[in-house]
């Protein structure tokens, strides 16, 4: 209990009405209204709970965290090759993160997440990096260190956003300061969505890049309307 | 616990009346008295600019006062300056400077006032004001090598949408250099190190070998803009950022917000949603205090202390999304209340959670006061004095370990913190131990003043209507995890944010860094960090 927020999914409402109020009281239009349904683009969601306690009818929950995708550009085949599967450098870059993002992060190294158990490292230079995980929305002032991380590291890196803002720009946008995502700066090849997404959702996002989970669109768990 | 030089009570004795007499008696010509406003409880109207220094210099040193910031504002026609300190136990004292908008230099105040340094600097950087005789002006949050001089974000005519204005990568820029010793070299440190586990920033440690001289922190590589892209937003919208901008202290953040939209509409919150506010902002301290602690371990290479404050902190996020539904306590504070209830039975969970958290801590405060190789990398490490920290005008846990002793809880209640009954935790010492211990105090105080929340919540309403068009302007605080927290919120008559503006604990302390880091040994470096606790992202926005 607790280790994930959970997030909202796609519902289906008693009549179009409902799933109009959903869409509209979303800040971020991550909720598409289609007929009675209502849709959510996870990339989107800021997790500002206001589809779950701001209307009379709330979207249906997800309490799960299996929520890390391929991103859309360049996620296909990204999956890294079968001898990093026990064995992954990370290095981490902030690229104006809020720390919420940053300090789940960090709490994968905590005894109750434990990431080494499962073969995922951090490092602390992009020459020994296997995966670029970023958070925050990139700022214009660290574009060119997101980018000069990149570039050093071998060729078979793969790049991971984590978090809405890496994903989307989150409640940052796009502006002069701002990229609006890190697929604008560089290729992404793994999304975990989330405001921040918990840390087994990062894990699962680990697991998915090195093989050990399936690639595909898991089935979100249903906890019904609370 | 060592006995602070002047107490807030004792510093607190001035009454706004002397000030008023003070500052009436020696600047009656130059300044003027104007109707208490913006949440102030004193309002001075600056009718000779030249006299700005000497009235600021009266109130910060002379009065007693802090400074809380300066708030720049561009309206139609006009630059409106605050200059705002605070009396301790008193309130809030307004010194207003009205310019012509074609004004392009105002008088520096950082002569009389060391810590305005950087709330010029800003200025200087984002609205191309000057002030005349600042010694260090440019290179700040735009950073030189990516951003040309003379590009203003956050005057009205500039646009925030994406742009490729006047940017060039200059890769020739260098930092200036202080040490000019023969022999001496800067070493670059960041803004990626840690394997970016910490937050994004840049130190340029001057060194002679293997002593550092001094260590200049650049910040703002995480500057979003935040105050300019809340422009034109609604109240709403806007919440989001002050939310989002800095999540380990989120709450604080968006409750300062709230409360100066609040003060806007003359809404005052329902006493039951007054107290859940009281519950949360010191739930997110206290998970905030054992991270700073557990970052402390960390940086002694103290690994099972480390661990073990690590699953406090995560059992505290557990708790928190259990009862709140998010980790970080989003989503939760709303102009006029909170945006649910929640039902005492939870809330006891909450403090059964928290009572567990400070068992823990107390056993480990114990055993970590007679670990002495552990103390040994704290005791006498960045030390700040007292008389640095007042001309410096630290706030926080890091001013309270070096003799500041002063909270906004008590020196400007808000959110009903007058009724509960908590004591703030001084020390004199100024050095890593002095806050390491300040740390521990004050997260026992929090889960005292949870306790104190939940047993006094009575039936109520939690949300109050703050909706409307109320055009006007305040100041709403709040002292967040890391210090007093001022926020400026201005909405014009369409209801939409005109200007927004976040004086943050991290921004204020991060100026007087460089203190603690002056002449030690390298390998102290990330102690003297992690004692400091502060947040580059709080700080940039």
């Amino acid at each position: 209990m607790g280790v994930s927020p959970g997030r909202p999914v796609n519902t289906d409402f008693s009549s179009p009405d409902e799933a109009q109020l959903a869409a509209a009281i979303c800040p971020v239009n991550a909720i598409l209204a289609q007929g009675k349904s209502a849709l959510v683009d996870p990339g989107k969601c800021v997790h500002c709970l206001r589809c779950r306690w701001g209307i009379p009818t709330p979207m249906n929950w997800d309490a799960g965290y299996e929520w890390a995708r391929p991103s859309a550009g360049n996620g296909e085949g990204a999956t890294f090759p079968a001898s990093f599967s026990k064995s992954l450098h990370i290095m981490v870059v902030d690229a104006g993160d809020c720390g919420a993002c940053l300090h789940e992060v960090k709490q994968l190294n905590n005894p109750l997440y434990n990431m080494h158990r499962l073969g995922f490292f951090f490092t602390a230079t992009p020459r020994a990096a296997d995966l670029l995980l970023v958070v925050g929305p990139v700022s214009e002032n660290m574009r060119g260190a997101l980018q000069k991380s990149w570039e050093a590291m071998p060729s078979t890196r793969r790049v991971m956003a984590v978090g809405s803002c890496a994903i989307s720009g989150g409640v940052f946008g796009r502006s002069f300061m701002c990229a609006g995502g890190v697929g604008s700066v560089l290729p992404v090849n793994f999304e975990v969505p989330g405001n921040p997404p918990p840390p087994l959702a990062i894990l699962h996002g680990l697991l998915m890049a090195t093989g050990r989970k399936p690639a595909t669109k898991s089935e979100p768990v249903a906890e019904g309307r609370s | 616990m060592g006995a602070c030089s002047s107490s807030m009570e004792e510093r607190g004795r001035t009454t706004l009346n002397d000030v008023a007499a003070a500052i009436e008696g020696r600047f009656g010509n130059d300044i003027s008295r104007t109707p208490a406003s913006h949440g102030c409880a004193l309002t001075y109207s600056l009718t000779k600019p030249s006299s700005l220094p000497a009235v600021c210099r009266s109130l910060f040193w002379d009065c007693g006062c802090l400074l809380g910031g300066i708030i720049a504002e561009e309206q139609p026609g006009r630059w409106q300056m605050h200059y705002v300190f605070l009396l301790l136990l008193s309130g809030w004292i307004d010194v207003v400077l009205t310019l012509p908008i074609e004004t392009t230099t105002v008088p520096s105040i950082v002569a009389e006032v060391h810590a305005a340094d950087w709330h010029e600097r800003e200025i200087e950087d984002l609205f191309g004001i000057r002030f005349e005789n600042h010694p260090r002006l440019g290179d700040f949050v735009l950073h030189d090598q990516i951003w040309h001089e003379g590009i203003d974000p956050m005057r009205r005519n500039f646009s925030a949408s994406p742009a490729q204005l006047g940017k060039q990568l200059d890769l020739e820029w260098q930092p200036l250099l202080v040490v000019g010793d023969p022999g001496s070299f800067a070493m670059p440190v960041g803004p990626v190190y840690t394997g970016g586990l910490g937050e994004s920033l840049h130190f340029l440690l001057e060194t002679v070998g293997e002593d550092v001289i001094r260590a200049i922190p650049r910040l703002f590589y995480n500057y979003r803009a935040v105050e300019k892209i809340a422009e034109g937003r609604t109240v709403p919208d806007a919440l989001l950022l002050a939310e989002r901008f800095a999540a380990t202290s989120a709450f604080a953040h968006s409750l300062a917000f709230c409360q100066a939209v609040e003060r806007i509409h003359s809404v005052e919150v329902s006493a039951r949603a007054a107290l859940l506010r009281v519950l949360f902002c010191e739930l997110e301290r206290l998970r905030q205090h054992v991270a700073a602690i557990s970052a402390i371990c960390d940086s002694t290479a103290l690994a099972v202390p480390a661990a073990q404050t690590s699953i406090i902190t995560e059992q505290l996020l557990r708790a928190s999304g259990i009862l709140a539904g998010h980790r970080y306590l989003f989503g939760l504070n709303v102009p006029g209340g909170l945006s649910r209830d929640f039902k005492t039975e939870e809330c006891r969970k909450l403090l059964a959670s928290a009572d567990e958290a400070e068992r823990e801590l107390r056993v480990l405060e114990k055993r970590l006061r007679y670990s002495s190789s552990f103390l040994d990398r704290l005791e006498d490490v960045g030390v700040v004095k007292g008389a640095n920290a007042r001309d410096l005008n630290l706030v926080g846990p890091i001013g309270r370990a070096s003799g500041q002793h002063c909270d906004l809880r008590k020196a400007c209640p808000y959110s009903g913190y007058e009724r509960l009954t908590f004591e703030v935790p001084c020390e004199t010492e100024g050095d890593g131990y002095a806050r390491l211990r300040i740390l521990f105090a004050e997260a026992a105080q929090s889960v005292r003043l949870m306790h104190q929340a939940v047993d006094a919540l009575e039936p109520g309403p939690v949300r109050i209507p703050c909706e409307g068009n109320h055009p006007g302007a305040a100041l709403g605080w709040a002292e967040a995890p890391r210090g007093a927290t001022l926020h400026w919120v201005s909405i014009d008559e369409k209801g939409l944010v005109e200007r927004y503006h976040a004086i943050t604990p991290s921004f204020n302390n991060w100026l007087g860094f460089f203190m603690a880091a002056e002449n030690f040994a390298f390998q102290d470096f990330p102690i003297i960090l992690a004692t400091w606790g502060l947040s580059a992202t709080e700080c940039d926005r």
